[in-house]
């Protein structure tokens, strides 16, 4: 046997699939075969590299050169050039100008090299679909280090390293699983959390997509903390290639021993199931999600007594985690809590995946330490606002985030730094929006979001939705009066303060930020 | 889809109520009215021993699920914060008047209905539409155009 000396990755996502993806691999292979190099190249098919907006995107390894808007007729003269003869094809690389420094520095272009990638260490890196990658990159080491540890040991590192849900509610982790660990009960539950829905948030899906094992693996190290022996993956009903590349996942974990009744020959037994959601923004709550898993309408649960820690699937004790922060978990148990300490803010360890959005030269995903500030995170990773276009407020954390103004641009990204703006960092989506966008067009589509999306079971969020819509509507037909526009934000402190859920407790999120930096243009 | 074929769907799954929306989804996708029938939810109720307007109850709650028959090809236009920024009003204007029917109508040829959805998660393409499983992204109303004429072949 040959040995490999490059490796081509094309990234498969929705946005690459619709621009060719497919076809672009067919020719690979092709082309490859060909000049009789498939001994030498491997093809690999892998999640998003997140790369979003420029067509199809091919890393080749091991140069780590990242080729964007490729075509099927491109394909020859990569082909020719580059694994061939070892000639870059400049006109179609990610940052042609900055070849030497390329070669110079390393191996990924500088939007990607100054990345912290923990979550995402794998995405993009190695074949979704093979669990034997996933072995090799150091996958399921967390799992059998765990395992010659007691349960606690597992729950104190993750405790000690400070980890927070990466849903949007930033409770600590360790603390959720802490109750369910404390309960004695006949059965006890995990469940992932991946019914991505907040608009403007797709890092989930590139998580299952780009390496669904890790939260498998997050999954198995949560079940063995709190003493839990079957897991749920709930993923929306959209995400088809998400649903597939899981299940397959799962099924290879079941071949190698690492799902079952006896995990690694030591009596740990744990099953994942998957469930497909059906199109409800409101399943994203946990106690609605846990209906939903139950066969019924996916309508939240009074909190108390519903906590789901101590009550929750069938009245059993249940953690629910979304899927970003269980990928998290691996890393912190093989590299330890200190290593997880040593990134992000004293508050927010770690990192955060963020979805930048909008007026953007270069939208995509990014993985970097919290507290990373927004104008970085907008010039250094989001290529800078697109030219000749002015930006003018950021919208972060989706339809239930906050708007922050142009003069916050400094601002550091964590939840505890956001705070102090009214702000939240919530799923981690960042849109920028440009002088032409109007501030109440946005809210009225927003309010529209929350009207359509709401439950109905609580009256506050039922009602008040609709009212603030009707204000919106009455905003982009003329205006509101002064008195008006309290009215508004009276509703939505009321709805803060009495709806049975997040959905209805946020919609004062981007109504109350939007008075307090444009406050103008919602008046008459 | 016959009675025979409903039988086959719901009985690959325990008669356990939390299987209800993996049978919803298993028949809807094998009607050629991409819809539950009346008589499909009675025979899911009567199989998993629970009245029809619990399934009934169930399967409208969720977006995905339509009592009413459909088109061939279901269009479902993302009407979230990103995708309206970057233009979804035009796209949507440019689909209605294309079809000639309004959100949630099917054409009179049966081949489109025209739906609205929250957010599809693909904003980094903005404006976007998903046609059946197929995503579609950065579109203008031309390539609307272009996209419905592709589908009408």
């Amino acid at each position: 046997m040959k040995m490999v000396r490059s490796h081509v990755l094309i990234g498969m996502d929705p946005g690459t699939l619709l621009a060719g993806a497919k076809e672009v691999q067919k020719k690979f292979i092709e082309e490859i075969e060909k000049r009789q190099l498939s001994d030498e190249v491997k093809v690999l098919e892998t999640g998003s590299l997140g790369i979003t907006g420029k067509g199809v995107v091919v890393l080749i390894y091991p140069e780590g050169v990242y080729y964007v808007n490729v075509r099927p007729e491109d394909v020859p003269e990569i082909v020719e050039e580059h694994l061939l003869k070892g000639r870059f094809v400049k006109r179609l690389m990610l940052e042609p100008k900055k070849i030497e420094d390329i070669v110079k520095e390393g191996k990924v272009p500088k939007r990607l090299r100054k990345q912290t990638r923990v979550v995402l260490e794998n995405a993009g890196v190695i074949d979704p679909e093979s669990i034997e990658e996933y072995i090799a990159a150091g996958g399921y080491e967390a799992l059998a280090k765990a395992l010659e540890h007691s349960p606690e040991w597992v729950l104190e590192e993750v405790d000690k390293s400070g980890l927070k849900g990466r849903g949007g509610a930033i409770f600590p982790t360790g603390r959720k699983w802490r109750f369910t660990a404390n309960v004695r009960a006949e059965k006890k539950f995990v469940i992932c959390n991946a019914d991505e829905g907040e608009p403007g948030t797709f890092k989930d899906r590139l998580i299952l997509e780009g390496d669904p094992h890790k939260i498998i693996e997050g999954m198995l190290l949560t079940a063995y903390a709190v003493g839990a022996t079957k897991g749920y993956v709930y993923i929306r009903g959209e995400y088809e290639l998400s649903i597939r590349r899981m299940q397959k996942a799962i099924d290879d974990a079941y071949k190698y021993g690492l799902l079952g009744d006896n995990i690694l020959e030591t009596g740990f037994k744990f099953d994942i199931e998957i469930k497909k959601g059906a199109g409800a923004y409101v399943c994203g709550e946990e106690t609605a999600l846990i209906e939903s898993i139950e066969g019924k309408r996916g309508m939240p649960r009074p909190k108390p007594p519903y906590y789901p820690g101590v009550k929750g699937l069938w009245g059993y004790p249940t953690v629910v985690n979304n899927v970003e922060t269980l990928a998290n978990i691996p890393s912190i148990i093989l590299k330890g809590a200190e290593w997880f300490r040593s990134m992000g803010t004293p508050e927010s360890p770690g990192t955060k995946v963020y979805t930048i959005l909008g007026c953007v030269n270069e939208p995509g995903l990014i993985e970097v330490e919290m507290g990373t500030t927004l104008k970085d995170i907008i010039y250094e990773f989001g290529g800078g606002v697109k030219e000749g276009k002015e930006f003018k407020a950021a919208l972060i954390g989706g339809a239930a985030g906050a708007f922050i103004g142009k003069d916050m641009i400094d601002v550091q990204m964590a939840p505890e730094k956001l705070a102090e703006y009214g702000g939240v960092l919530d799923s981690g989506a960042i849109l920028l929006l440009d002088e032409s966008v109007s501030i109440k067009d946005m809210l009225k589509n927003i309010a529209y979001f929350f009207k359509h999306e709401s439950c109905g079971k609580c009256a506050p969020c039922r009602a008040g939705c609709i009212r603030v819509y009707e204000y919106m509507e009455k905003a982009c037909n003329g205006g509101l009066t002064e008195e008006e526009v309290n009215k508004v934000l009276g509703i939505t402190k009321e709805m803060k303060r009495t709806a049975l859920c997040g959905l209805g407790q946020s919609l004062i999120m981007p109504i109350s930020s939007a008075i307090r930096f444009f406050k103008e243009e919602l008046l008459t | 889809m016959g009675a025979v074929n409903i039988d086959r769907i719901i009985r690959r799954y325990e008669p356990k109520r939390e299987y209800i929306l993996d049978m919803l989804h298993d028949i809807q996708d094998a009607s050629p009215t991409k819809s539950l029938s009346p008589e499909a939810m009675e025979k899911v109720a009567e199989y998993l021993g629970i009245p029809v307007s619990e399934v009934y109850g169930t399967a409208t709650f969720y977006s995905m699920f339509s009592p009413r028959p459909r088109g061939k090809h279901i269009i479902r236009v993302c009407v979230s914060p990103p995708c309206h920024a970057a233009g979804k009003e035009e796209i949507l204007a440019t689909l209605k008047e294309e079809l000639g029917i309004e959100v949630g109508e099917t054409t009179d040829d049966g081949l489109f209905t025209l739906e609205t959805s929250s957010c599809l998660g693909v904003c980094g393409v903005a404006p976007v539409i998903m046609i059946d499983d197929t995503v579609y992204g950065n579109l203008t109303p031309e390539r609307v155009k272009e996209i419905i004429a592709s589908y009408r072949k």
